[in-house]
C-alpha cells in the first residue's frame, strides 16, 4: 500500500490505462523508428502490387524466352549470400555504432557496402546479359514484370547504397551523436527490409521460375 | 492495489535492441545461421527430384515465410513483448493490405484471364 508519489503519478488511472503510454510520450529515438516503420511497410505495399503484377503476368511470355531458359540459380545463389552476409554486417555494424564504437562501425559499414555492391554488380550483369539476348523488358509480359520487379528491388539496394556512403560521411564529420545514430538506426531497418524483399524475390520469381 | 505492474512499460524502436551487451552479437548470428538454413534449403528444394514435384511450390512458401519470420525476429528485433505492440500491430496491417493486394490481383486477373475468348 505504501506507494511513492512519482507511482502515484502513474497509476492515477487503473492499471490496465496506463500500460500503453503509461509513462508519458516515448522518446525522439522510438517515434522516428517508428515513422520511418510505417514508411518501410507502405514501401511493402507498393512492392506487393509489383509481386502481384509478376504473378499475374509470368506466363505471358509471348513465344519469347521462359524463366527455366534464362534464370542462373548459381549467381542467384551468390547473389542472396552478398545481400544476406551484407545484412549481418549492417546489424554488427548498427551495433557498433550503439556501443560508440566507430572504428568497428567503419569496418562493418565497409563490408555491408562491398556486399551490396556486388549483389548489384552481379545482378547488372544478368541484365546486361539478358537485354544482349533479346530477353529485355520490351519482349513480354513476364520480362516487363520481372525487369519491373528485379530492378525496383535493385533501385532500392542502389538508393541504400548511396545513404550509406551519406551517413557514413556524417559519421565521419559529427561523431556518433544521438541525431546520427539515430539515421543509422533507420538505414539498417532499410537494409534489412530489402533482404526481406529479396527472399520474396527470390523465391516466386528465380526457384519457382526455374521450377516452372 | 496498485502494486500489481510488473515493471515499466516502455515502448521499444523497430530494430532497437535490448541494452545487453552480449545478446546483440548473438542475435544476428543466431538469424544468420537461421537464414542461411533456410536459403540453402530453399536452393535445395528447387532443384531436387527427391520432393514430389506438385509440392515443391508449397514447400518454397513454407521455407520464405520461415525466412522472413528469422528475419523479422532477429534481425529487426520484432518480439512478442508488449514493448513492441505498436510495431506489430502496424506490421499485421502491413501484411493485411500486402495479402489483400497480392490474392485479390492474382484472384481477379486469373478469373478474367479464364473467361477471356479463345484468340
Amino acid at each position: 500500500m505504501s506507494i511513492t508519489a512519482t507511482d502515484e503519478a502513474l497509476t492515477a488511472v487503473p492499471s490496465e490505462f496506463t500500460r500503453r503510454g503509461g509513462g508519458g510520450p516515448a522518446g525522439k529515438r522510438i517515434v522516428v523508428a517508428y515513422g520511418f516503420w510505417i514508411f518501410i511497410l507502405s514501401d511493402m505495399v507498393m512492392f506487393s502490387a509489383l509481386f502481384a503484377t509478376y504473378a499475374v503476368l509470368s506466363g505471358n511470355t509471348a513465344g519469347g524466352p521462359t524463366g527455366a531458359e534464362l534464370f542462373n540459380l548459381r549467381n542467384v545463389f551468390i547473389e542472396t549470400v552478398c545481400l544476406l552476409l551484407s545484412s549481418y554486417t549492417c546489424g554488427l555494424g548498427a551495433l557498433s555504432a550503439e556501443r560508440r564504437q566507430p572504428t568497428r562501425f567503419f569496418v562493418f559499414a565497409a563490408l555491408t557496402f562491398l556486399l551490396g555492391a556486388a549483389f548489384l554488380i552481379i545482378e547488372a550483369t544478368e541484365f546486361a546479359r539478358m537485354v544482349q539476348n533479346g530477353a529485355g523488358p520490351s519482349r513480354s509480359g513476364f520480362l516487363s514484370a520481372f525487369f519491373a520487379l528485379v530492378g525496383m528491388h535493385g533501385a532500392h539496394v542502389t538508393s541504400g547504397l548511396l545513404a550509406l556512403v551519406y551517413l557514413s560521411a556524417q559519421v565521419i564529420a559529427k561523431g556518433l551523436q544521438p541525431a546520427v545514430l539515430r539515421r543509422l538506426l533507420c538505414w539498417s531497418l532499410f537494409w534489412h527490409a530489402l533482404d526481406i524483399v529479396w527472399v520474396g524475390v527470390f523465391t516466386l520469381v528465380y526457384l519457382m521460375g526455374v521450377h516452372h | 492495489m496498485s502494486g500489481d505492474h510488473e515493471g515499466v512499460f516502455d515502448d521499444r524502436a523497430p530494430g532497437l535492441e535490448e541494452h545487453d551487451p552480449t545478446a546483440g552479437y548473438l542475435s544476428y548470428t543466431v538469424g544468420f545461421a537461421l537464414a542461411i538454413v533456410a536459403t540453402l534449403a530453399s536452393f535445395f528444394v528447387a532443384q531436387t527430384n527427391l520432393i514430389w514435384a506438385p509440392g515443391i511450390p508449397v514447400g518454397l512458401i513454407v521455407l520464405a515465410l520461415a525466412q522472413i519470420g528469422v528475419h523479422l525476429v532477429f534481425f529487426l528485433h520484432l518480439g512478442s513483448d508488449r514493448d513492441s505492440t505498436n510495431n506489430i500491430l502496424a506490421l499485421a496491417f502491413g501484411m493485411l493490405v500486402v495479402l489483400l493486394i497480392i490474392a485479390g490481383s492474382v484472384w481477379i486477373v486469373g478469373n478474367l484471364n479464364s473467361n477471356m475468348m479463345p484468340m
